[in-house]
């Protein structure tokens, strides 16, 4: 998960697909992001990298949609229904999460025990 | 006027700062015979030559201007309103300059120091050349060919008196603006008790420098109180005390070198308990100081509060007992004098104070409304030796003791000595190193600031 600036990123990554839940007037989904490129990054307890200003999820309800479908306290949020979230605001975050005429968002979400399980199968693999 | 002059004014021990050097001007014969008599005749001789200096410049250009009319004055030709603006500047440049004059040389001797004053003898020489060549020429180009025109005479005397001025200009600057800048620090340590202080002095010679020292020592540095340092002597005498050497191998040449290393390293090997006693004699003599303290500071309150100020309207009808400062003082000072011997006798203190000098202060404090902790701070601390009268002054007689001359300017790394009867303080100074400053401009607006956020949504 680290990165060089000015690099493409290259990450193992989970589709995660989140049906939003109605609630009165509004849709929530269940989780918390923190972070952002106007945020101190330096404060994020879940980066590897300090200097890593991605969208960071601080937080998973229980039993919210974003637990059901899967998704992880400490995940990094690539993309959210094809939009980038790995050089925005907080603010753009939260509104490319929140659009009320959408009821389901597909995020793509990477985390540190992707990578190793992805290196681990590949070791056991005979090499062809 | 040669190169050993500076021999010479050696045997003069009385010479005072305030002197132009018109000593050698003066002839060499009186400096020969100044040790004998170096009391207040040699103190006040350059204010005399001085003096007569000021009369020969002052007579000179009033000279030049009177005796053409004395000696020819027929043949002079008559010179009007030019003639009148000049008389008219000359005299007030005249007066000008007898003030500046007056202000710049003739003040209160201000110390005896060991060799003469090197600038004030070459302003002196320098005047008296002008004056001397001035001369010359009047008397040979005016006196002797007497000139008619009245008017070029007069210019004459009024160019002389603007030469003057320079000169005095330039004694202002070699006297009192060039030392002013700061380029020397010096570090002045007294040799008893070991304490410190730093000043910054300009270009100046040894022995000046050593004055300027001096006069700063009076009012920076604490009383010398020879009774703190008895501890020292008796612990650094029991050091050795217990060891004697024995030649047991026959007296041998270097038996004294030998002798003192034995001693050392005997005293090295030794269990030395004395640090321990040290540090229980230092902690009771600071709990006792404590406690006399303590006594005194309430034993004053105390005395204070008896004494009142009367009132304006108080004093016109008067209760009947009233007492000026002097009598307020002697009758509150018995509540608190023996608090107060008994904490001066602690802090060995008590032969700086004299009793009528404590009395003293306590009706100045009465006086001038002050509180009891103002009065008691001159004898919780230790103050500068300008606090206390004549009689504790110690010491008015200085030795100056360096290896370079001491007329020599102030280098880097010089040291000297400044030795009085009881304890000598070593000078040595260092200069001031060359600062660059460089500038760096900031823009009043660039000031900006965002917060450091970290906030979390919940989605």
């Amino acid at each position: 998960m680290s990165y060089i600036p000015g690099q493409p990123v290259s990450v193992v990554v989970q589709r995660i697909e989140i049906q939003k839940l109605r609630d009165g007037d509004n849709l929530i989904l269940g989780f918390s992001i923190g972070g952002g490129i106007d945020q101190d990054s330096n404060q994020n307890p879940f980066s590897e990298d300090k200097t890593d200003k991605g969208i960071y999820v601080t937080r998973v309800s229980k039993g919210g949609p974003a637990e059901v479908a899967g998704l992880r306290i400490g995940d990094k949020i690539m993309q959210v229904n094809g939009w980038d979230m790995t050089m925005v605001t907080h603010d753009q975050a939260r509104k490319k999460l929140t659009k009320k005429n959408e009821d389901v968002v597909r995020l793509l979400v990477t985390r540190r025990s992707l990578e190793d399980v992805v290196r681990q199968s590949m070791m056991q693999q005979p090499t062809h | 006027m040669d190169d050993n002059w500076g021999e010479t004014t050696t045997a003069v021990t009385g010479t005072s700062d305030h002197s132009l050097s018109q000593e050698d001007l003066a002839g060499f014969g009186k400096e020969t015979e100044g040790p004998v008599e170096k009391l207040n005749c040699v103190r006040f001789l350059p204010l005399v030559l001085t003096l007569v200096l000021g009369l020969l410049v002052l007579v000179t250009p009033l000279a030049f201007l009177v005796l053409p009319q004395l000696v020819w004055p027929e043949r002079l030709q008559a010179c009007g309103t030019a003639c009148e603006g000049l008389f008219l500047s000359l005299a007030f440049k005249l007066l000008i300059l007898l003030l500046a004059g007056w202000a710049l040389f003739v003040r209160p001797v201000r110390a005896s120091l060991p060799r003469i004053a090197v600038f004030r003898a070459l302003l002196g020489l320098l005047t008296l050349l002008l004056l001397l060549s001035y001369w010359l020429f009047f008397g040979v180009r005016i006196l002797d060919s007497q000139d008619e025109n009245y008017q070029g005479i007069v210019q004459f005397a009024v160019s002389l008196v603007d030469a003057l001025l320079f000169i005095h200009y330039l004694a202002v600057v070699l006297l009192e603006i060039r030392h002013l800048q700061p380029y020397f620090s010096v570090c002045v340590v007294r040799s008893t008790d070991g304490e410190t202080r730093h000043y910054n002095l300009g270009q100046l010679s040894i022995q000046r420098a050593a004055l300027e020292i001096l006069e700063h020592y009076y009012k920076d540095f604490t009383i010398h109180n020879p009774a703190l340092l008895t501890a020292a002597k008796t612990r650094a005498a029991k050091h050795l005390a217990g060891l004697k050497v024995y030649n047991v191998d026959g007296a041998g040449s270097d038996a004294a070198t030998s002798q003192s290393r034995a001693k050392i390293a005997a005293a090295a090997r030794q269990r030395d308990t004395s640090h321990n006693e040290l540090y229980y004699e230092e902690a009771e003599h600071d709990r006792r100081v404590r406690k006399r303290r303590a006594r005194l500071v309430v034993a004053v309150e105390e005395a204070f509060t008896h004494v009142r100020r009367l009132k304006e309207e108080e004093i016109k009808k008067p209760p009947g007992d009233e007492m000026d400062p002097r009598e307020a003082a002697q009758a509150i000072f018995p509540s608190m004098a023996r608090a107060l011997q008994k904490y001066l006798r602690t802090t060995r203190q008590q032969h700086c104070h004299s009793m009528d000098s404590i009395q003293a202060h306590l009706a100045f404090c009465i006086t001038n409304n002050m509180t009891p902790k103002a009065f008691l701070e001159s004898y919780l601390n230790a103050g500068p030796t300008l606090q206390y009268g004549r009689e504790g002054w110690q010491a008015r007689q200085w030795t100056l003791v360096s290896e370079a001359s001491v007329t020599s300017p102030l280098r880097h790394g010089t040291e000297f000595h400044l030795k009085s009867s009881d304890f000598c303080l070593v000078v040595t100074s260092k200069s001031i190193p060359h600062l660059k400053l460089s500038e760096e401009y900031v823009h009043p607006k660039s000031h900006k600031f965002v917060l450091q956020l970290q906030s979390e949504t919940s989605v």
